[in-house]
């Protein structure tokens, strides 16, 4: 064969992209969540004080050697309040957002590449869902099955699920219209197999970006619903409840307010770079820049 | 910059002229030297040289990675962020130097004295804005033309590009315009200030042939009543011999060839030159090809283009050339005269032009 | 119309192995009076056409022609309004995925995109054994050294993903892939249209050979008539929806008998006729379209 014969050279990568940037929100993300996950494990082992235990002598101290971050108005330990509160914000995170993945992801396939009239009635249906707000869905389900950390982060999940699912579908629609996707339909792969060997992966990095925000989001509304009083109950720590619990005394003493809202900022954040940086990295277009 | 009279200035203007640079803008619409283009530390354009006349029409030709486009771009000022450009380019009714001008300079020299037509008329077009009104804003950026007068003027260069019914076209949206026709408003949006220079980048590659043949004539129409310079790229052998007088070939971010159309074509002295006209010939339409000349493989270049970056020392072809040794390896001088020759120590011979001692510094070893 | 559209077979003992009688395909075009029913675009107004075992077969023509429209419905990845399509005697059209097969077994696409036709998340491995899974063949690794070579693909390209190829590469990637499941039939979507110029060259060589050796029946979709006589040897020229002008690929392109595959021919630039002086007002000239406004109303779909 003279044609197959002549010489293939297999280029090295030759994409221009930002080396250092997918890898600097990758890292500081992960260090950031990183941090709060260490966190949450210590404290089943070890916290520098009982988080529950009330001391009448010691309210509103502010940080000093034996309590690092002060204490609270009921003397309790912040710190080690904080540490166990963080695992009812990982708890929440983790829990929502796969209850919004595992119920919106199929959803949003469906809706991409179901026959034509079963997508419109999916998406005004999940159009209607979405419209609907999270923080409202929650306070109903609080008021019905009572407020708990688990009420709560179950209302969050289902709330987000149109969200995933609108995501996977745009994602869906783009995937079904490529030259591949025919490709493979001409190879004779069914639709099934089309979706999960085509589909799902490349909508993947549209997914994590959406996982790591509605984490955040699902912290931050754990944090409200805590704070409204919808969420987690006394006297069980979470950072939302702390800060409901500063609001109180916000005049007296604002360190209080500080600790609980630097905690939530630091994973909001950390969660959102992480999703930015895992996109990059999982894109195997990119990932030669590394 | 370079010393014009030796080699490294390979393209010179008038066809048979022996313009050995006079004074730059004498007779030139644009003259560029040693036009270089970088992304940081990796060059994509290196050292290329050339100038236009009044009215002439050059090619600029090359496949994709050659640098053409981005040669284009350097000329109008409007590379992508992230790349640089270096050396000199100007124009003749322009007292300044363009490279290293500031944007606001540029910007007004972009549409009147420089103007462009892209390859893709869809995205070049603003979708939400009237045709009419695009090609008005034009004037009116410029202060040539404003009010009525631009609108008025717009449906006269909308006529001229053979728009039938220039009124009702100048009132519709770009997506309501067909691609021959989308292609033909930039055209007349590239024209309306009457540029010194007019570059096209692959204007026809988006279009079906028989419109294309159109667009063409109204190219060569547009430029030529202007007085206009032409700047033609394409990748296409045949458009750029239909439209060309004289053709620069691009490879690897180096002219490695120039010279008038017809003796490059039919007397092609760089190997690359040389292996791409063998390989776009697919046989000329409308003759027998009984004969079984089509069932004979095309002739390839072996290999196949290099990512930037990656493209060998010295001559860039080299390692895809059959006539490539030791004496390669250092960056060729420019064989022939500066406007008619080739970047090439083995160049093949011009079959008109017979040059015994060319290739004088093909001897093996002499420089390593 | 000078040629009649149903194709008179030049040896009728062969039976075909694609027959497609009176195809049409109607897409609907979006709502845009509340009290008109829009009228749908006719990509296809009745085609007809065989395709005999061993044949080259060329569709050639420009954007609208629905010359995509009908490799796809050949292909069986969308479905005709109306018409039929037989491979090998068993019916195409109407048939659900599941008992398709018979088809996606023997007949194969390359696309004209080389990007876009490969998932940019698979490895070239996957790529190309994807119908050997699909369809549940034992031995796809050892099939698949055996394909790269002969597209003339290193052995360790099988690891690398799409992004890290040439677009010749891509397209080789995407021959090796239709040739996998070893189909009788290969349709060819505009393949080299995407290509430089001195990789076209290598890619029509690579086609050729392997269509020789595997005994290929190529339909070959393309704008370019000079590609297209180059590769096939039996030539349909398509214009808004119908088939103007089916013959022997020398016959077509030299003497010409629809006004519009003349006015396709006058068209290509050629390097011989700029050469021998033709410019761009002769080449406007020859295409019959230095009439003001020859495109002014002709429709544009999508």
């Amino acid at each position: 064969m003279s044609a197959a014969t002549e010489a293939i050279v297999l280029p090295d990568s030759v994409d221009v992209v930002e080396p250092g940037r997918a890898n600097w929100s990758l890292r500081v993300g992960g260090v950031l969540v990183g941090l709060v996950v260490v966190v949450a494990l210590v404290s089943f082992v070890w916290t520098p004080w009982d988080p529950y235990l009330v001391d009448g002598t010691n309210r509103l101290m502010g940080p000093s050697s034996s309590h690092w971050l002060g204490t609270d108005q009921f003397g309790r330990d912040v710190l080690s309040r904080l540490m166990v509160g963080a695992r009812t914000t990982l708890y929440v995170g983790i829990v929502a957002v796969s209850l919004a993945a595992v119920g919106g992801i199929p959803l949003g396939i469906v809706m991409g590449m179901a026959p034509r009239w079963l997508q419109t009635v999916l998406v005004r249906a999940n159009d209607l869902l979405l419209a609907f707000p999270a923080l409202l869905l929650a306070i109903m389900f609080g008021a019905v099955f009572g407020a708990s950390t688990t009420t709560a982060m179950v209302a969050i999940g289902i709330a987000t699920i149109p969200v995933f699912a609108r995501i996977t579908r745009s994602g869906t629609l783009q995937v079904m219209s490529t030259e591949y996707v025919l490709a493979a339909r001409a190879g004779g792969r069914s639709a099934p197999a089309v979706a999960v060997r085509h589909v799902l992966p490349n909508v993947t990095s549209l997914l994590l970006v959406q996982a790591s925000v509605s984490f955040a989001i699902a912290a931050l509304a754990e944090a409200a619903l805590s704070f409204l009083g919808f969420g987690t109950a006394p006297p069980i720590p979470s950072w939302g409840r702390m800060l409901n619990e500063a609001y109180s005394v916000l005049a007296v003493s604002p360190l209080q307010a500080l600790w609980p809202g630097l905690a939530i900022a630091t994973a909001v954040l950390g969660f959102n770079l992480l999703g930015d940086g895992l996109r990059d990295r999982l894109d195997p277009r990119l990932a030669d820049a590394r | 910059m370079s010393d014009p009279v030796t080699a490294r200035t390979p393209a010179d203007v008038t066809v048979g002229g022996a313009a050995v640079d006079g004074a730059p803008g004498d007779d030139h619409r644009l003259v560029v030297e040693d036009l270089s283009v970088r992304a940081g530390r990796l060059g994509l354009v290196h050292d290329v040289s050339f100038r236009l006349g009044r009215g002439e029409r050059v090619g600029l030709i090359g496949e994709s990675g050659s640098g053409k486009s981005l040669t284009a771009l350097a000329v109008m000022g409007l590379l992508p962020e992230g790349l640089s450009a270096s050396g000199s380019v100007r124009v003749s009714s322009v007292d300044h130097d363009l490279v290293g001008a500031s944007d606001a300079r540029l910007a007004d020299l972009r549409g009147r004295v420089l103007s462009m037509v892209f390859q893709e008329p869809m995205t070049a077009l603003n979708p939400v804005m009237r045709v009419g009104d695009q090609v008005a804003e034009v004037m009116e950026v410029h202060d040539l033309a404003s009010g009525r007068d631009a609108r008025r003027r717009a449906v006269e260069l909308l006529a001229q590009v053979r728009m039938r019914d220039p009124d009702g076209v100048a009132r519709r949206y770009p997506h309501q315009l067909s691609g021959g026709q989308r292609q033909r408003v930039m055209l007349a949006i590239a024209l309306a200030n009457e540029p010194d220079v007019l570059v096209c980048d692959e204007p026809t590659t988006a279009l079906d042939v028989t419109v294309q043949a159109q667009m063409l004539d109204l190219v060569v129409r547009g430029a030529a009543e202007r007085d206009a310079a032409l700047l033609f790229i394409t990748h296409d052998l045949a458009v750029v011999a239909t439209v060309c007088e004289r053709v620069l070939v691009m490879y690897g971010g180096h002219i490695v060839e120039a010279g008038p159309t017809r003796r490059v074509f039919t007397a092609p002295r760089h190997p690359y030159t040389r292996g791409l006209v063998r390989a776009s010939d697919l046989g000329a339409l409308g003759v027998d090809g009984t004969d079984g000349s089509l069932r004979r493989p095309l002739p390839t270049i072996p290999g196949t283009v290099p990512p930037a970056g990656a493209f060998p020392s010295g001559c860039v072809f080299r390692n895809r050339c059959e006539r490539a040794d030791e004496a390669c390896e250092v960056e060729p001088p420019w064989d022939g005269l500066p406007g008619d020759g080739a970047a090439c120590v083995h160049p093949y011979d011009p079959e008109d032009t017979a040059a015994p001692g060319d290739t004088a510094a093909s001897e093996p070893g002499g420089v390593t | 119309m000078t040629t009649s559209t149903t194709p008179t077979p030049p040896d009728g003992d062969q039976p075909a192995l694609l027959e497609v009688r009176d195809l049409v395909r109607d897409f609907p075009r979006p709502r845009s009076s509340l009290l008109r029913a829009p009228e749908p675009v006719h990509a296809l107004r009745g085609v007809s056409l065989d395709v005999r075992a061993g044949q080259r077969f060329g569709i050639v023509g420009e954007s609208g022609s629905g010359k995509s429209t009908l490799l796809r419905l050949l292909a069986a990845l969308d479905r005709p309004t109306s018409g039929t399509i037989r491979f090998r005697g068993r019916e195409v059209t109407g048939v659900p995925e599941r008992r398709l097969g018979f088809l996606r077994e023997d007949l194969q696409v390359v696309f004209q995109d080389p990007m876009g036709s490969l998932d940019p998340r698979m490895k070239v491995r996957d790529i190309v054994t994807e119908p050997l899974v699909a369809q549940g063949h034992p031995d796809r690794l050892g099939r698949l050294d055996e394909l790269l070579e002969a597209v003339g693909l290193p052995a360790r390209a099988a690891d690398r993903y799409p992004h890290q190829f040439s677009g010749g590469q891509r397209q080789r990637i995407a021959i090796a892939r239709a040739l996998s499941t070893r189909p009788a039939v290969l349709l060819a979507d505009e393949p080299v249209s995407a290509l430089d110029v001195s990789v076209r060259a290598q890619v029509l060589n690579l086609l050729a050979d392997l269509v020789d050796e595997f005994d290929l029946t190529l339909v070959f979709v393309s704008h370019d008539l000079s590609v297209v006589r180059r590769v096939c040897d039996t030539i349909a020229v398509m214009q808004e929806g119908e088939i103007v002008e089916q013959g022997p690929a020398d016959r077509v392109t030299t003497r010409p008998e629809h006004p519009y595959t003349r006015q396709l021919l006058g068209a290509v630039p050629s390097l011989e006729r700029a050469l021998a002086g033709q410019d761009a007002a002769g080449l406007a000239a020859a295409a019959g379209a230095a009439a003001p406004g020859a495109d002014a109303d002709r429709e544009v779909r999508r």
